[in-house]
Formats: structure tokens, C-alpha cells, sequence
């Protein structure tokens, strides 16, 4: 495993998500409410650019009129068929014994920590005074 | 190692075919309401502005169920100089036609004016629907070919538009709908079928439409979901009917495409119909054939939706009773159902019956060998 600084947090703030290829990977890194998430582009079930779907939450039912919408954001929705998978786990809500949505570690480093190493960040110019945000792979 | 950064999303990627194919179910949009104006009578556009068009339907405008995306399409397909999904030439060539290796794209335009119930204006929108085509999409991509928009419950405008567009390469089906006033193979559509039979022209049947009956056979549903698998049900009827109506009988020339239905169910529909002809057939002697054979003669089947049945050896076998020569790959690019096309078809397929699905069948029936 590699981790990869791939931007100042301040580029990344809350509720926008960074796309990248890393390793020839397609790669999104989403920042909700000051978390952040790393997942592969692409859908399991057939391919799409996952990560360019919307963030929703989770409609589940008890009993039929019994409705709770919980995890609001956290759930990444595919924006071709609509596959909804969780941010967190990369689980399929849909078929979630045959399918899963790749995910990896991400969170936000001290540039104290990141000048250190071992981080790779070629393209990224790091200063001590900054927070990055540095995702696994 | 190298970390690219891209400022905003890009078009979705799709996993490649190697071989060419054929997609039998394109929808090209309009950038604008008023793209049509030019191929439109003057006073078609004040009257669009003043009365708008008038359905058979409860509603004014729109579908009657919402869709679970933006104009029911997929949310990466919004072409980047503006304009709905399906209505830039250049974006879908760029993310549909070029990395799939399309090599034969069929168009089949919606909300076209089908279903409205001033008929005048009904044929002046087919007949500037199909202008349109030319214009913008056949003419400027010769992968790309037409469908004959009619007029749909005026069979005799409608046969006349087909007898103006035959023999013109720009198009290779002539397009109906599933829901319409009444059952398809009712006599107001005969003269569409015999102007078809003329032109060597295959009717395509697409899922939708807008003859004002609900979805269903048993009413009006709650949800989305049940118009999703409604259409099966449409075209079954409209199918049935088409065959018991002896509309195959009049037309032994003539080839139907049943698009964006299903297949699966074409082996219990015609079981069922087989079974009640033996019983029945004194009341339908112009029904000569069991009906299961015209349906086996005289239908072809676009894939997608695809049937995903958990094994795959079920797919096999529907498709054992359909034929591998009947099944028409197709995407419904940029709808958000759309099929991806390396992600359709399991392992274990013959070459040639791969090739058959992919691409051959479909330039056999369009006559584009």
C-alpha cells in the first residue's frame, strides 16, 4: 500500500469531491462534513463512473408506510442504473453478496508528517504549515 | 508514479468492445423546442405556441410516470455545450459511437408527436421528425440510420409518409409504439403494416407510448418501478394482438422489432397462445398457423433491458426458444438503463452466435450486409 497526497485540504473542502488516476486507477475522494472518503471510479456492475453519481441517503422501510431516511450523503448513487452503494464500506445495497464498490483509506495529514514521508505528492508542492489529504492504494 | 488531476468529471469511460456492433436503440434528442420549426409549416409553429399538443393521454405534457433521472437518462450523458442527453452529434459520437465501435446505429426519435390527437398535426411533426433525422444525424454520420415516424392512429397519413420515405437509405424501420388507442393489430393500423410490406421495411415496436390506456392491464400503478415492468405487459398484448388479428397472415413479408420489452417472456406468451388456439381456433380461422410460429417467423428482439436471471443457463435456454437469429443488441444510449456492451452477454457464447447478436442479425434484418 501507497499513500498518495493528492491535494491541500483547503482545495478539498466539504462537500465537493476530487477526481484523479492514480496508477492508471480512476480514483474520486470525497470530503462530507470534514470526512473523507476515497473510491474507485468505477461501478461493479457495469463499469460507469461511479463517483460522478449524487450523494443520498438511505430509504429503508421497517414496515410498508414506515419510512427512514438515514445516512444522509453517505451513499454514493451510480449515474447510470442507480446501484446505491455505501461511502464508508463500499457495500451494494442492491446485491450486496456479489457486488462491492472498491474503496480506500483516506484522511488528512499534518505537511509536519507528510515532508517525512514515505508519501508520494510529485505534483504536489508540500509545506510544512498546511494539512493534506493523503489517500491509500 | 504519476498523480493526474482533472479539474471536473469526465465522461464515464466504458469498457470497450473489440469487434464491432450493432446499437438498435438510439434516442437523439432536440437541443431546443424549437429545433423542429425549420422542417415545420408556419402555422404549426403558432399553433404549438398557442394550443401546444394534445395528447390521448390524462396528461398535457410529460410522461405519466417521472423517471429516476433527468429525462430518464443517464447523468453523465449531458452533452458539455448544453442541450438534453442525445441532442449534440459530436458527444455521442465522442462517448457512445467511437469507444463502442458502433458500426450501425438505429435512431429511434421520441416524444415525436405520436399519440396526439390532432392528427394533421401529428403527420406534420413525423414528417418534420424525419427530416430532422436526415439533417442532423443520418447525413452526418453514415453509421446512423433513421426510423419512419408516423402518424400512428391515422393509418392512411401514415402509410403515405412511409410510401414517401421508401427506398431512402437514410432509413431502415418504420417505428410504432406499444401503447396506442387501441390493441396493434386493430384494422385503423393495417395500412401501416401494408405500406411497410411494400417498402421491405421492418415496423419497430417500441416500449411507451400514449393512447391514454394505463400501463397495465388491471389500472393505474403507484410507482415508477411498475411502469418499468409494465412495458413487457404492453407489448405482450400489442403482440397478441398483432398475431391473432392475422396481421402476419395479410403481410407474410413482413418483420416486426419488439424494442425495449424483454424477450424472456416470449416463450410463456406463446405457449399460452398456442395452447388457446388449439381450443379457439374456430373463432380466429384466419389465424392458419399456430401462433407461436409467426411469432418465431416474423419477430426480432432488441436485448436491453437485458434478461439477468441468477443463472445464466436460463438466459440460455429463452434464448434456445427466441433463436440466436433473432436477438438485436442495443444500448438505449444515453437512457439511464442502458446496457454496457461488454458487460451484456455471460461467457460461453459461440462466435458466431456472438457476432449474430452483436451485429449480424441486425444488418441481415436492416438489409446492410
Amino acid at each position: 500500500m501507497v499513500r498518495h497526497v493528492i491535494a491541500p485540504v483547503d482545495e478539498l473542502p466539504p462537500g465537493t469531491r476530487k477526481f484523479l488516476t492514480i496508477d492508471a486507477r480512476p480514483i474520486a475522494v470525497f470530503n462530507i462534513k470534514g470526512e473523507f472518503f476515497g473510491l474507485l471510479n468505477r461501478c461493479p456492475h457495469q463499469g460507469a463512473a461511479l463517483c460522478e453519481g449524487p450523494l443520498i441517503g438511505l430509504a429503508q422501510s421497517s414496515d410498508p408506510g414506515e419510512i427512514e431516511y438515514t445516512r444522509l450523503g453517505e451513499i454514493i448513487r451510480c449515474p447510470w442504473h442507480g446501484w446505491e452503494f455505501d461511502i464508508r464500506t463500499g457495500q451494494s445495497y442492491c446485491d450486496p453478496k456479489r457486488f462491492r464498490a472498491k474503496t480506500y483509506p483516506a484522511n488528512v495529514e499534518p505537511g509536519s508528517s507528510v515532508v517525512k514521508g514515505p508519501y508520494v505528492a510529485e505534483t504536489i508542492a508540500v509545506s510544512v504549515e498546511s494539512d493534506y489529504v493523503v489517500v491509500d492504494l | 508514479m504519476n498523480v493526474q488531476f482533472r479539474s471536473g468529471a469526465e465522461p464515464a469511460s466504458s469498457v470497450g468492445v473489440k469487434t464491432a456492433i450493432a446499437d438498435c436503440d438510439i434516442h437523439p434528442a432536440r437541443a431546443t423546442a424549437t429545433e423542429l420549426y425549420p422542417y415545420l409549416a408556419k402555422r404549426w409553429h403558432a399553433h404549438l405556441e398557442t394550443y401546444g399538443k394534445h395528447p390521448y393521454q390524462g396528461m398535457m405534457e410529460g410522461p405519466p410516470y417521472p423517471k429516476a433521472q433527468p429525462n430518464a437518462s443517464r447523468r453523465d450523458a449531458w452533452p458539455p455545450d448544453g442541450g438534453p442527453q442525445g441532442s449534440s452529434l459530436s458527444f455521442m459520437q465522442q462517448q457512445h459511437l467511437d469507444p463502442n465501435n458502433v458500426a450501425l446505429g438505429v435512431l429511434c426519435p421520441l416524444n415525436t408527436g405520436q399519440g396526439i390527437r390532432n392528427q394533421d398535426l401529428s403527420a406534420a411533426l413525423a414528417t418534420a421528425i424525419n427530416d430532422w433525422q436526415i439533417d442532423k444525424w443520418t447525413s452526418q454520420d453514415p453509421r446512423l440510420k433513421g426510423s419512419i415516424v408516423v402518424a400512428n392512429e391515422d393509418g392512411p397519413a401514415a402509410a403515405a409518409e412511409i410510401r414517401k420515405r421508401a427506398g431512402d437509405k437514410n432509413f431502415v424501420q418504420v417505428l410504432l409504439l406499444s401503447r396506442n388507442v387501441e390493441p396493434l393489430g386493430q384494422r385503423r393500423y393495417w395500412p401501416i403494416y401494408e405500406a411497410a410490406e411494400e417498402a421491405g421495411l421492418p415496423i419497430g415496436v417500441h416500449a411507451f407510448g400514449f393512447g391514454g390506456n394505463p400501463i397495465t392491464a388491471s389500472g393505474w400503478p403507484s410507482f415508477y418501478i411498475e411502469e418499468m415492468v409494465g412495458h413487457s405487459q404492453c407489448q405482450q398484448t400489442a403482440l397478441a394482438s398483432i398475431v391473432l388479428e392475422g396481421v402476419f397472415e395479410r403481410h407474410p413479408k413482413l418483420k416486426m422489432v419488439m424494442i425495449e420489452a424483454g424477450f424472456g417472456w416470449a416463450p410463456s406468451l406463446s405457449w399460452r397462445l398456442d395452447k388457446s388456439w388449439q381450443r379457439l381456433k374456430s373463432e380466429v380461422p384466419h389465424v392458419k398457423r399456430p401462433p407461436s410460429e409467426y411469432i418465431r417467423d416474423h419477430i426480432f428482439w432488441t436485448t436491453q433491458p437485458m434478461e439477468d436471471p441468477e443463472r445464466r443457463d436460463h438466459l440460455f435456454d429463452v434464448i434456445d426458444w427466441v433463436g440466436w437469429d433473432k436477438l438485436l443488441f442495443a444500448t438505449d444510449y444515453p437512457h439511464w438503463d442502458y446496457d454496457e456492451p461488454s458487460r451484456v452477454l455471460p461467457a460461453g457464447v459461440s462466435d458466431a452466435n456472438r457476432e449474430a447478436f452483436y451485429l449480424g442479425n441486425a444488418r441481415k434484418l436492416y438489409g446492410l450486409s
